[in-house]
């Protein structure tokens, strides 16, 4: 899950990370409250939302006065911002981070992520601050400094100022750079977060070390036993389709070709959109119903994929382990009377009672076309989808 | 032959009395010489009381000291799921073969850390995985029994029903497997591609392996690189995801292309580069193994 820049300071501050003195706005008005608040004489107005490459977007602007607060405000909010993880179409600005202005005399990048080779958390740091990251990994690798955190004593104050000294700074900014690391990593830990990153992390004029930008995800699996991150999503910045599956406890993402698949199992799933374009055609969405693919699942299933105006054809690949083939063959029939399908089926089901299952799709009477194994499937539902366009 | 587990391991079910521990247990039972192989379950609230006829008993400690099993499969839901491997580790068994799904990452962090520290000997499969079986002796896990046939193919797999796929192809083409394992679909897990192809190498009962991956994190790549110094066995392979747009959580936890990193078409290069065979298209994984034998 993903949080906003405002939501991850909040909680850096708890674990004790400087960070400048902020507030979330959601209208003009309470931007101009909140600069009149903070004082001047200088003030960033930040847009909130999850994707990153903000301040290229112009959705990042510095203000010198309340008055341009409240115009940077107005242009900001309710603008589509586009970055380069957004997509063409952008992301629609729904709230702000009013911010004191800092006086920033270097910048550096902190990010800390779960590797996967030593099953710790790593700590990453490069004096190029302010600038992708991914960047830097690809053309200077040598710039990127990496600590796997020992989960028995956490990050220990030797390697935190290791860090601090790779970097750069200055033998008086060691200590607080040390307390920084570590609460970062207390608030990473504590959270169940999966990805945290300070890009940029300064030091001031005055020597002091601030978070100035802060990003947090966290692992949904964890969730359960953190309410009041779970309180902090913003269902406005997620794709509605995704929203709407998750709440039938089915895994649904758009993609941009025209065919729906629906499978059972997240790795026949991904293999399935392979073959649909290894055969030419082009995947409207990755889609796992799961163990248990009821009628009411593989109802919304379909309502889900049929919502995609791009959509041509559907093709249902079910590997019937412990679920039956009958089962998820009667679940279709009914799934298709109900959404009233305006594209052709093709349907390959294999495994458990299989015949049973093919038995009941061709009583059906529906228009289904049947598919032998996933190479006739894939074969079958571009050329129904090239017929359709 | 096979690998880890055959007609005489006897196993632990931690969670035999939940739903989905009481169907799989019962199916598993149900399955070649299951019902000399499922011997006991642990639940502290219900010891003394049986499943079907198989024992509970308070510990795993205890459920190993009374029948001797040396194995444990977990259907223990997320919160407790890693204590549960835990207890496992601590009782000594040889192998645990944890199922459950959504474990936090937080807590298997945590686990893989004290099971080294501890230099302990149990092998953990999972989580988020179905399991493993060596057909016609034993299978552990959820996945249906009866597309499995006996065989010198091994296979090895991140994923559940791909893996199902994987071996009715085989068996459909007369091939079948001598052990099928999968390890899961979690970024922070027990063994992983290199540590089944280790086993699969010395195992004589198998002539060739399968091996299954998809997007996220470099393990089949680790793999790819110690099979092209050390395998003695042909070795196939597909990568599920060279579809998957990057940033985007593909259903497992694990499969996710972060940082331009763990894309499908990198670990493909990489196994064709170290000597596996490989096939862009998932109808043909079956027939890559006929044309490597």
């Amino acid at each position: 899950m993903k949080i906003h820049e405002y939501q991850a300071k909040e909680i850096l501050r708890k674990y004790g990370v400087p960070t400048p003195r902020g507030v979330p706005c959601f209208s003009v008005d309470e931007a101009v409250q909140a600069a009149r608040e903070l004082g001047g004489p200088v003030w960033v107005v930040k847009a909130q939302i999850h994707a990153g490459g903000r301040g290229k977007g112009g959705g990042v602007k510095l203000a010198r006065s309340v008055e341009e607060v409240k115009e940077l405000a107005s242009k900001i909010l309710g603008m589509r911002l586009v970055t380069h993880q957004t997509g063409p179409e952008g992301q629609k600005v729904r709230r702000l981070l009013i911010e004191e202005g800092a006086d920033i005399k270097k910048e550096y990048y902190l990010g800390m992520v779960v590797d996967r080779q030593t099953q710790r958390v790593c700590l990453m740091a490069s004096p190029e601050g302010g600038v992708d990251i991914e960047e830097v990994a690809a053309k200077h690798p040598e710039k990127i400094h990496k600590v796997f955190i020992d989960p028995a004593t956490g990050l220990k104050d030797a390697e935190a100022d290791g860090v601090a000294r790779k970097l750069g700074l200055v033998e008086t900014s060691v200590p607080e750079a040390r307390a920084l690391l570590q609460e970062l990593y207390r608030a990473f830990w504590e959270t169940d977060a999966s990805l945290a990153e300070i890009n940029p992390l300064i030091v001031t004029g005055a020597g002091r070390v601030v978070a100035l930008d802060a990003k947090m995800n966290f692992d949904d699996s964890a969730l359960f036993r953190h309410p009041e991150i779970v309180a902090m999503r913003d269902l406005d910045e997620e794709d509605p389709a995704e929203v709407e599956a998750s709440k039938y406890d089915l895994s649904y993402i758009q993609l941009e070709g025209d065919i729906g698949c629906l499978v059972n199992g997240a790795g026949l799933a991904m293999a399935t959109m392979d073959i649909i374009k290894f055969y030419g055609g082009r995947p409207a969405n990755f889609l796992d119903v799961g163990g248990g693919a009821t009628t009411e699942k593989v109802t919304e299933a379909f309502k889900i994929m049929l919502r995609n105006p791009s959509l041509k054809a559907i093709l249902v690949n079910i590997f019937g382990g412990i679920m039956k083939c009958d089962v998820i063959a009667t679940a279709l029939v009914a799934a298709a009377r109900v959404v009233s399908l305006r594209v052709p089926l093709v349907v390959r089901l294999e495994g458990t009672n299989v015949e049973l299952g093919k038995r009941i799709l061709g009583e059906s009477g529906l228009p289904i076309i049947s598919a032998a194994n996933m190479a006739d499937a894939a074969q079958k539902v571009v050329a129904a989808a090239k017929a359709k366009s | 032959m096979s690998i880890l587990i055959n007609r005489n391991t006897k196993v632990i079910t931690q969670g035999i009395t939940g739903k989905t521990g009481q169907f799989h247990t019962r199916m598993s039972r149900d399955y070649a010489n299951g019902r000399n192989c499922f011997v006991a379950g642990v639940n502290p609230k219900k010891a003394g009381e049986d499943f079907e006829g198989i024992p509970i008993f308070a510990s795993v400690k205890e459920a190993k000291a009374k029948t001797g099993a040396t194995v444990s499969v977990i259907y223990v839901p997320p919160p407790g799921a890693a204590g549960a491997i835990w207890e496992a580790v601590e009782a000594g068994l040889d192998l645990v073969i944890c199922i459950t799904e959504g474990i936090p990452v937080r807590d298997m962090i945590e686990l893989r850390d004290r099971m080294r520290c501890q230099a302990a000997r149990t092998l953990l499969i999972g989580p988020n995985c179905p399991g493993l079986i060596t057909p016609d002796e034993i299978k552990i896990g959820i996945m249906p029994g009866h597309i499995h046939r006996k065989g010198r193919i091994g296979v090895v797999s991140r994923s559940g029903t791909l893996t199902y796929e994987a071996v009715w192809q085989l068996s459909e083409l007369g091939y079948g497997q001598s052990s099928a394992v999968g390890i899961g679909g979690d970024p922070v897990n027990g063994l992983k591609h290199i540590d089944v192809m280790k086993l699969f190498n010395d195992d004589p009962g198998t002539e060739a392996v399968v091996m299954i991956g998809e997007i996220g994190g470099a393990d089949e790549e680790t793999a790819a690189h110690w099979v092209k110094e050390n395998m003695r066995k042909p070795v196939v392979g597909f990568i599920a995801g060279v579809t998957a747009p990057p940033g985007k959580r593909m259903g497992h936890a694990g499969a996710i292309i972060s940082g331009g990193k763990g894309t499908a078409q990198e670990k493909l290069a990489v196994m064709e580069a170290c000597g596996i065979k490989v096939t862009r298209n998932p109808a043909e994984m079956g027939k890559l193994v006929k044309s490597v034998l």
